[in-house]
């Protein structure tokens, strides 16, 4: 295997060898914890310009199964592991990590010190690297200080839909499917299709609606509730031409909000986001629901946070991170609104907040 | 919810001895939970009979009761402490049976007092089976077709419905006993009936058996908020079929797909939900791997084995957790006291990846039965962790002090391919070096998953090391010495022709050390010696060494102080910089006694434990390095660093080249860790305390004789030699008894008494085959009472805090006899000859720290017959019962201190006690089926008990019903059965006499019982085996017999019988007592009943007066 490096912008280089073909490859580097679930991770589109260090060491040791992609594709920039594996034993498998890279091409990099880097950005935080296997350590050390930041792409617009469409995926055998009952407008700012099906499997059937679709369009199609989806990138970076559609059917038809769903919620009614030093990734973020005292381990990705509101806000508190106090939902004072920062569908991770699809479903029945 | 403050005072229900299937880990969870419950203010209260234990040191409960683990006892113990609440799920299956026991008998209800945490019916139904049954279907759960049955026709019945294999599990039994896989009829009535006998309940669950699928725990915790995390899964590589305590495991799983892991982790969290468990559960699954379908196996209501595995895999502290939820705090309401950031409300996510492999005592036990089923065998395991499954699982293989040279080892490069193909259909512990041959040979491990079931991601990683070495040995075994040497070497000039070779063999070191390679299997691999391979990556410009990370519970992602590490070979490690800056090296490397073993139990973790202790309050910085997950000296906060690795040469040498310490103790661990005195000696570590020198006097037959000899002191006379024909001429020499065994180790075999000529020729012949030329080891034997003490020693001031007389005589391994504290039948001139003795000996070989001294009084003379340079066994009893803490005093001697300097301390030997003690075995024969219970000079116990009273009776009395013997109210007609062997006939009649007059009923083998008879002992003869029926082991199976006394021969062919008579009655839960002198034991307890009015006596060992308070003494 060729060898090639990992530069950081801050000049940590780290040798190890590549993953794909001969080349470069460039973005925001992260860290995510699950220790399963790489193929969730890597097709969620909320990873779109961001390069993933996975801090479990052995991925890909299940291979690549049929029903668990989040979309289309691989989104993320690229990955960096520490052993890679090819093996595709599990039953569900139907392919290898690796192959499944490749048909992508994507790139990445194995072999290196997984935990230094964890460790980089933990204390430094977030920031653009380089994984290259041509160009000399100064060279990537640069390239990755000017590649260009998360917050001025609109990293919403290039993996958002383009039409809508109805989520017609077969339905899997062995579950029960209730009949559907419940009309969903999704929009779509990079949906994962675990968020559809677990709509599916409560009898709620959803059309996925382009990030920019517009508020009469989409009423049109008289829809019982809007959810509005996780998505990559600052939110910051499409609030404006979100805010509107999302204040008018928000007052209008109940609401539920998801990661950047949550934060553009959080925008639109008023409040401001700020970036996480080194944003939450994992499958093991304990969430207090402030409504009841219960704990719940909870799937997450995000880089952005909302900042808490004020007492006599519209938004009312409902979630806070344990470990760091962060925002991780609302719900509006009056409205059949509310929206959590946190990934109840899993995918990967515990579905202990499966039941928030219920309790959307229980807002539109009541409403 | 914030903790109920009405609970001021706690019960604490301890697990008991340590048996198969109840090691150390319950002194793990057992002393985490007492401290974390002492942390809230609350006071405890505990019941353990097991004197070996961190638990029931008076430093870790507020009182300590050593008594047998009994509902009167406990009852006793309620009225006198009067506690608010009993906590049962911290003492194993055992702790939670006696607890369901007490509560069924209305005994804390009469005190009105409750369970804390999980209740009494969330215990019933995760452990009845009807109710578990019942339980799960109400909410969905998948489990096996099964029932339950508490007869033989209820059972065939269902058989003939269901058909075969079928899994037959008893009730409420620890480790599996009693149960197992029936593939046909014959095997499926007597599984049935021996677990119908093994069950509390007489109540089996016989169930569809799913042998393949994938086996898959979860370590779940809940609190009274019905808030639910998972700690950790683990995934064994032995697929169903196994039982997880003898499986290798495997942290967190690695073959399950997200949508797996989850399904079961919700699976899981329903459970716990239903169960209404407060406090820590574990969770068994089946899952099918073919399809998403899977079955619930088993829960746990309690901390367990695998709880402890769970813990010291992710640094989350279970047990902890555990306790503060009894007391009504909920998961966000604790620290995490690993991070000191995070709450306990969190999933641990790990960045490395941990490997258990049990220890299994097949290297006591040469005839037991190896094949793993149902039923637990092993007795201790190791963890290991690493960033890879290879390094993990290699590093574990040299925990276990397997020192491999090749994948492919002797014993099974000689099979024929169609012996290894059935030898790897069949789980057994050497099954994982069949399957490397079979890789070796080429075999297709797909092939192979198929024969073994193990997941082909494993078999595949197998297959790459082996593939690894046979590359290695194609390209270095051919090369000669010479040109290896130059292509190692690191100097030769960038300008030679050669420029690429030394990069490329610096990368294959680089890279097998990455892959978790020994030194000493690359020198396997390369033809080199260990101490080579060690050089040629040492002595590089850049060092090839390992480097230590963190366990932290968060994979990086916030900053963590446990100093909790492994070892890996990346270019980066965590370990702070060292602190030496003003010269002043106060850091000292403690080695631990790694698994659980017959011979090397829990006592050493004991003893490791208080000298982390001890060095931390000398103000030293105390550095731990051990492998098992189950010990109190591993536990979190108990060290200033943890290093979890092997206990070997080089994994040591490693850990020094990193911290440096100032020396390192080995006299704690046991054998393993004194066994690295030496090597590491050699290269160049200073050994605290006794030197290395002389460890090698005592450990050197030569050395060793010389120094008795100029000392004065006898010991028993020796021969070596390979003439096997000469033996029982030896013997003559050194006149019979004598004790023969081979010189090196035979897996415990062959080690006898022998009482005549003609015995010696039947034993060469019987073993010759396996002597294999090694020279025999032929001593005397001096049948008499044998005397063991430990002693504190600084070289010149020689403490010794009591004698302790065994109660089987000498010939009887002394793990494995009783022991009485102080002594009862000897005199004081022996006494002081003992204390001149070992006074002399300590100071002679200028020994720092413990010494075990073992002697024999044989017609009135005394013997030496071990010296062991290190602590042993006995330190935590003789610790308790004497009032003298022996660690803290020993590590002040090691650290270069005098003892005369102690405040408080005396010198020699210090009075006894107003109290009796008496220390008994506890073994595991059930578990372990076709080994022979007979006592001999081979250790076969797994562990101990203690019974303490004002009164050697009493004493004894406890100590027996606590290690299961059960001493009936009455023995009026009690049925006892005497065989004895030629030996004995003598001292036998009195035993049986004495059992006659109490009124019992004595049968005895035709010959045995004319004699008795003629002596004018009532007894009713009954036919051998060979003599037609009914024959003895029809009376054993009827019940006629509640106890059996049989002693063991040196004439086998009496001794085949024997082992039937003593096998069937162990299955069948009947005491067999295989020494004169425990029979004699037994009767001056039953005889003391007659005479004075039985009743429970309790005694907390906090009200043993203290002699000598440990303090803080820095320097």
């Amino acid at each position: 295997m060729q060898n090639a490096i990992i530069a950081l912008a801050d000049g940590l280089v780290l040798s190890g060898k590549l993953i794909g073909s001969p080349g470069t490859i460039g973005g925001e580097l992260v860290f995510n914890t699950s220790m399963t679930g790489y193929q969730e991770t890597l097709t969620d589109p909320s990873y779109a310009g961001e390069i993933i260090t996975f801090t479990f060491p052995l991925i890909g040791n299940y291979g690549w199964t049929e029903r668990d992609d989040q979309s289309r594709s691989i989104y993320a920039n690229g990955i960096v592991v520490s052993s890679l594996s090819d093996a595709k034993d599990n039953w569900m498998a139907v392919k290898s990590l690796s192959d499944r890279l490749a048909e992508e091409d994507k790139r990445g990099i194995e072999g290196v010190d997984t935990r230094v880097i964890t460790q980089r950005l933990r204390s430094a935080g977030a920031m653009n690297c380089i994984i290259t296997s041509e160009l000399t350590e100064s060279e990537a050390v640069a390239a990755a200080q000017d590649w260009p930041d998360l917050s001025v792409q609109d990293l919403v617009g290039s993996v958002t839909c383009k039409e809508a469409y109805d989520w017609d995926e077969p339905l899997e055998d062995g579950i029960e499917h209730p009949e559907p009952r419940l009309k969903i407008a999704a929009f779509d700012y990079g949906i994962k299709f675990g968020i559809l099906r677990a709509m599916r499997d409560r009898g709620m059937i959803a059309r996925v609606f382009p990030a920019n679709a517009r508020a009469e369009d989409v009423r049109a199609w008289k829809p019982d509730g809007i959810f509005l989806s996780n998505g990559p990138g600052d939110p910051k970076t499409c609030i404006d031409y979100l805010r509107d559609t999302i204040l008018d059917l928000g007052s209008n038809i109940p609401m539920m909000g998801i990661c950047l769903g949550h934060q553009l919620i959080g925008l639109s009614f008023g409040l401001d986001t700020y970036k996480l030093k080194f944003g939450h990734r994992g499958a093991n973020h304990p969430v207090k629901d402030l409504e009841n005292g219960r704990v719940h381990i909870t799937s997450q990705n995000h880089g952005y946070a909302v900042n808490a509101p004020p007492d006599d806000h519209d938004l009312v508190l409902t979630h806070v991170n344990v470990n760091d106090g962060s925002v991780e939902g609302f719900r509006h004072r009056e409205l059949p609104l509310f929206s959590v920062q946190y990934h109840p569908e899993g995918c990967p991770g515990p579905l202990d907040s499966l039941y928030l699809f219920d309790v959307f479903a229980k807002m539109m029945a009541g409403s | 919810m914030p903790r109920n403050a009405n609970i001021k005072k706690v019960m604490v229900i301890g697990s008991g001895p340590i048996v198969i299937g109840q090691a150390a880990e319950f002194d793990y969870a057992g002393s985490q939970a007492c401290r974390a419950l002492r942390e809230e203010g609350v006071e405890v209260v505990l019941i353990n009979s097991n004197p070996a234990t961190i638990m029931t040191d008076v430093d870790t409960a507020d009182r300590v009761y050593i008594e047998p683990m009994d509902a009167a006892h406990i009852e006793a113990i309620i009225a006198r402490e009067k506690p608010d609440g009993i906590l049962p799920t911290l003492g194993g299956q055992t702790g939670l049976n006696l607890a369901v026991e007490i509560w069924e008998a209305g005994i804390p209800q009469k005190y009105g007092i409750n369970l804390l945490g999980t209740t009494f019916e969330s215990i019933k139904q995760a452990e009845d089976r009807e109710l578990f049954k019942k339980t799960m279907q109400a909410i969905d759960m998948p489990i096996p077709a099964s029932t339950i049955a508490t007869s033989m026709e209820e059972s065939l019945e269902f058989a003939d419905k269901l058909g075969f294999p079928l899994i037959i599990r008893p009730a409420y039994t620890l480790g599996g006993s009693g149960g197992g896989i029936a593939y046909n009829f014959g095997e499926f009535r007597h599984i049935v009936s021996t677990g119908i006998i093994a069950s509390r309940t007489s109540q089996i669950l016989i169930e569809e058996c799913v042998v393949g699928w994938k086996e898959v725990e979860y370590e779940v915790m809940r609190d009274a908020a019905d808030n639910c995390i998972t700690v950790c899964n683990m995934e064994n590589l032995d697929a169903m079929g196994v039982h997880t305590g003898d499986s290798m495991v495997v942290a967190p799983s690695l073959t399950l797909t997200d949508r797996e892991y989850q399904m079961l982790r919700s699976a899981s969290l329903a459970i716990i939900r239903k169960l209404k468990i407060c406090g820590g559960c574990n969770v068994q699954f089946a899952l099918s791997p073919k399809d998403l379908r899977y079955y619930v196996i088993e829960v746990n209501p309690r901390v367990s084995r695998s709880s402890a595995l769970a813990s010291k895999a992710t640094g989350y502290p279970i047990a902890r957790a555990a306790a503060k939820i009894a007391l009504g705090l909920n998961l966000d309401e604790i620290t995490n006291a690993v991070t000191g950031k995070t709450k306990a409300s969190f999933e641990p996510a790990l960045d490395y990846v941990v490997v258990k492999i049990p220890r299994w005592p097949f290297d006591k036990f040469h005839d037991a039965n190896k094949t793993l089923g149902t039923q637990m065998k092993a007795t201790g395991e190791v963890m290991s962790i690493d960033r890879t499954f290879k390094g993990a699982f290699l590093k574990a293989l040299s925990a276990l002090e397997v020192k491999l040279v090749s994948f492919r080892t002797q014993h099974f490069a000689h099979f024929l391919d169609e012996d290894l193909r059935s030898f790897l259909s069949v789980p057994t512990d050497g099954r994982i070096f069949a399957i490397f041959e079979a890789l070796y040979r080429g075999w297709d491990p797909y092939d192979l998953s198929k024969l073994t079931y193990i997941d082909p991601f494993f078999i595949n990683h197998f297959n790459e090391l082996i593939g690894e070495e046979i590359l290695a040995r194609s390209i270095y075994a051919d090369r000669d010495d010479e040109a290896q040497m130059s292509l190692f070497n690191n100097k030769v000039s960038t300008e030679s022709e050669e420029e690429q070779e030394p990069e490329l063999t610096r990368a294959h070191l680089n890279h097998w050390k990455r892959l978790g390679l020994t030194d000493c299997m690359i020198g396997g691999m390369i033809s080199k010696s260990e101490d080579e391979v060690n050089n040629l990556r040492m002595n590089q410009d850049v060092p090839i060494q390992a480097v230590y990370k963190e366990v932290d519970t968060c994979a990086a992602e916030f900053e963590a102080s446990s100093p909790y590490y492994y070892a890996t070979f990346e270019k980066t490690g965590d370990l702070k910089a060292i602190e030496s800056a003003n010269g002043l090296n106060r850091r000292v490397l403690v080695l631990g006694g790694g698994a659980i073993r017959i011979g090397q139990g829990i006592e050493f973790d004991y003893c490791i434990t208080h000298a982390l202790m001890a060095l931390t309050k000398m103000g030293y910085e105390a550095v731990i390095v051990n492998n098992n997950p189950e010990t109190v000296s591993t536990d979190f906060d108990l060290s200033d660093a943890l290093f979890f690795e092997p206990l070997t040469t080089e994994s040591v040498l490693d850990i020094i080249a990193q911290i440096k310490p100032l020396g390192v103790v080995a006299q704690f661990g046991g054998q393993t860790s004194i066994n690295l005195a030496i090597p590491l000696w050699q290269h160049g570590v200073n050994i605290l305390g006794t030197t290395a020198g002389s460890i090698e006097v005592t450990e050197d037959r030569k050395l060793f004789d010389a120094l008795m000899g100029e000392l004065g002191i006898l010991r028993p006379i020796g021969i070596t030699t390979t003439d096997y024909d000469a033996a029982p001429e030896l013997g003559n020499e050194l006149k019979y008894p004598v004790l023969v065994r081979p010189s090196f180790v035979l897996g415990g075999r062959a080690m006898e008494i022998i009482y005549s000529s003609e015995g010696m020729r039947n034993y060469i012949l019987r073993n010759r085959y396996a002597f294999r030329n090694h020279p025999l080891l032929i001593d005397q034997y001096h049948p008499g009472i044998e005397l063991e003490i430990d002693l504190v020693s600084d070289g010149e001031t020689v403490i010794i805090p009591g004698v302790m007389e065994h109660i089987e005589r000498a010939g009887v391994h002394s793990g494995d006899s009783m022991a009485v504290y102080p002594p009862q039948s000897v005199s004081q001139s022996f006494i002081d000859r003992i204390v001149e003795m070992s006074t002399a000996i300590a100071r002679r070989i200028n020994a720092r720290g413990m010494i075990n001294i073992q002697f024999v009084l044989s017609a009135g003379k005394l013997y030496v017959l071990e010296v062991n340079p290190r602590a042993s066994r006995t330190v935590p009893f003789i610790s308790k019962v004497t009032g003298l803490p022996l660690i803290p005093m020993a590590m002040h001697a090691v650290m270069g201190g005098r003892l005369a300097e102690l405040p408080g301390i005396e010198a020699g030997l210090y009075p006894p006690q107003d109290l009796v003690a008496v220390k008994a075995p506890v073994f595991s024969f059930s578990k372990m089926q076709e080994v022979d219970v007979g006592l001999g000079p081979e250790m076969k116990s797994t562990g101990e008990v203690m019974g303490i009273a004002r009164d050697y009776p009493t004493a004894l009395a406890k100590a027996m019903a606590a290690a299961g013997i059960p001493i009936p109210e009455n023995v009026e007609g009690l049925g006892v059965l005497i065989t004895l062997a030629d030996t004995d006939k003598d001292d036998g009649l009195s035993v049986a006499r004495r059992l006659a007059f109490l009124g019992t009923k004595v049968y005895a083998t035709e010959g045995t019982a004319r004699i008795l008879n003629e002596a004018g002992i009532p007894a009713e003869a009954v036919k051998k085996l060979h003599e037609g029926r009914p024959h003895i082991a029809d009376h054993v199976e009827s019940g006629a017999f509640k106890l059996v006394v049989n002693t063991i021969s040196d004439n086998k062919a009496a001794e085949v019988d024997g082992l039937k008579i003593r096998r069937s009655a162990v299955e069948h839960n009947i005491p067999v007592i295989t020494s004169l002198d425990t029979a004699r034991a037994l009767l001056s307890v039953l005889e003391g009943r007659r005479s004075r009015k039985p009743g429970t006596t309790i005694t907390a060992i906090n009200d043993v007066p203290v002699r000598w308070q440990e303090m803080s003494f820095a320097r």
